[in-house]
């Protein structure tokens, strides 16, 4: 029992390790994706190819003053940051990161929690996130600040819809709640990603809305709210606020690699386990993992830096008349072959 | 009416084609524009590092040249001051006295030679008024300061040092 504790205390360690220094690290290719688009380089003064950056971006957060304005509430005005990351975290405790390593004998899972809710959780928890952004808005007492907030709840709730419908026809595939089962079902039958097109794209469009990122970037629009929900914030707590969505960003993308690119699994894999031994291949695998959810990273970079934002009533028309339609259809589709295929 | 260039579109407002309407194969286009544009040289300069060449005609910082003996060319005769059109250049004369043959190459010199470097233009006009080939302006940017007064650039800085005898264009007095 003892042991069990540790090992699932140091996994739980390394993960949230890892992805507060992957959100950091996106940062900083965010700002050098940006820049390669944009025909510039980037950062590059603060270390090799400007690779100390996000370190002294913290440094800058936490040096600058702390403002509270005197309107706001103040107890809500500091808990919103928080919830923003507490939520952001949460959801890489179900993720399964790897299969398992075996050190002396015994078996030690890569994965926090394999709970048999994985994906009910996840929905959870995401739709829990929102609150961080409304409570943020509100408490701020300000104009901007709310219409953000506002705009940024609805966004939320909107979009919510369509991924969870997106990812229905997914489970009743798989015919499982459990994010390992799922990944391990696509080592046999080949990555969802080939039975289920339609409903990658929903989840991907989705997704980007739920981490407000462009095109879907209306709670922050630099340009109409002045920062949107976070325009009262400064110091870490806006630190915290960005961070939050780098971590979404993350999380997001790992998630899609899981459902819809078939997680940790390798090609191959029979032929590699006659040369590999079994914990090299582990991290083989662990490593193709975070390979996909890099590709899904740049891909939403690369998207905020190409296509503008959409106008508030497009968003919810595109939400509420095209994307949720077509999951119901992609669920009443996948139903039917389903059917068929019990018939057979 | 006729048109001054080809350029120019009639916007029409038509109904989007199927293909348009769901907007992917546009924003697909438009990745394949940035991941172009991802892999471009691109034209940044390092610029502390590594500095753009200014054209051999640029005029930037004023010299006041000397001689091949040493001797400072200046003879305070005020033809830069008066082409100067913004009135930068003020000069204070004197006359050379005995044993200063080594320094002035004629009777006459200026013993104050400022020139307000917020006031200046940087035309060039004193360098073409000139007849004793005195002043120049070189290539090189005018340093900035804290202080208004600050600009106003004397003989200590604009003299040429001894023992130089570059070019004007190439002269740079700031990098050490």
């Amino acid at each position: 029992m003892e042991i069990f504790l540790l090992d699932k205390t140091i996994v739980v360690v390394i993960v949230f390790l890892i992805t507060l220094l992957i959100a950091m690290y996106s940062t900083w290719a965010e700002r050098k994706v940006a820049g390669f688009i944009q025909d510039r380089i980037g950062p590059n003064r603060a270390g090799i190819f400007g690779i100390l950056q996000p370190l002294a971006d913290g440094v800058k957060m936490f040096m600058k003053e702390e403002i509270i304005p005197t309107q706001a509430d103040k107890a809500l005005f500091i808990m919103a940051p928080g919830i923003s990351m507490l939520t952001a975290l949460l959801t890489s405790s179900v993720i399964p990161w790897g299969s398992y390593l075996e050190i002396n004998g015994r078996q030690v899972m890569m994965q926090i929690t394999d709970i048999n809710i994985g994906m009910l959780y996840i929905f959870a928890v995401v739709s829990t996130g929102v609150y961080g952004i409304m409570i943020g808005g509100w408490s701020s007492n300000n104009k901007y600040s709310l219409m953000g907030a506002l705009r940024a709840s609805s966004q939320m709730i909107s979009y919510e819809l369509a991924l969870g419908l997106a990812l229905i026809s997914v489970i009743m595939m798989t015919e499982t709640l459990s994010l390992k089962s799922i990944v391990e079902y696509q080592a046999i039958n080949g990555w969802n990603i080939i039975y289920q097109p339609l409903g990658f794209l929903i989840f991907f469009i989705c997704a980007l809305a739920e981490c407000n990122r462009t095109p879907f970037d209306l709670p922050e629009s630099e340009a109409e709210l002045i920062g949107g929900y976070h325009t009262e914030y400064s110091s870490m707590k806006l630190g915290l606020f960005l961070f939050a969505e780098y971590v979404n960003m993350f999380i997001s993308g790992a998630i899609m690699s899981a459902l819809f690119f078939g997680g940790y699994n390798l090609p191959f894999h029979e032929e590699l386990s006659t040369v590999f031994s079994h914990n090299t291949l582990a991290i083989l695998g662990t490593v193709s993992f975070m390979l996909k959810t890099f590709t899904f990273i740049f891909i939403f970079m690369w998207i905020r830096w190409t296509v503008p934002r959409f106008r508030y009533d497009q968003l919810m028309h595109l939400g509420w008349k095209i994307l949720l339609p077509l999951a119901m259809f992609n669920v009443v589709a996948t139903g039917t072959v389903i059917l068929i295929k019990m018939l057979w | 009416m006729e048109k001054l260039t080809n350029r120019s579109k009639v916007v029409v407002k038509k109904e989007m084609t199927f293909l348009e309407s769901i907007y992917l194969p546009a924003i697909f286009g438009g990745m394949w524009i940035t991941l172009k544009h991802f892999f471009k040289k691109k034209p940044t300069i390092q610029y502390p590092e590594e500095k753009r060449p200014f054209s051999f005609v640029y005029r930037g910082l004023h010299i006041l040249k000397r001689d091949e003996q040493g001797r400072e060319n200046c003879t305070a005769c005020g033809l830069c001051a008066v082409a100067c059109p913004a009135e930068a250049i003020t000069i204070v004369a004197a006359e050379r006295k005995k044993g200063e043959e080594h320094l002035y190459r004629e009777e006459k010199y200026a013993a104050s030679y400022e020139i307000n470097m917020l006031r200046c233009i940087f035309c060039g006009l004193c360098e073409e008024a000139c007849p004793k080939d005195a002043v120049y302006l070189t290539e090189e940017l005018v340093p900035s300061q804290y202080d208004r007064k600050d600009f106003i650039f004397g003989k200590d800085k604009l003299v040429q040092p001894l023992g130089t005898s570059a070019h004007p264009k190439t002269y740079k007095p700031y990098k050490k």
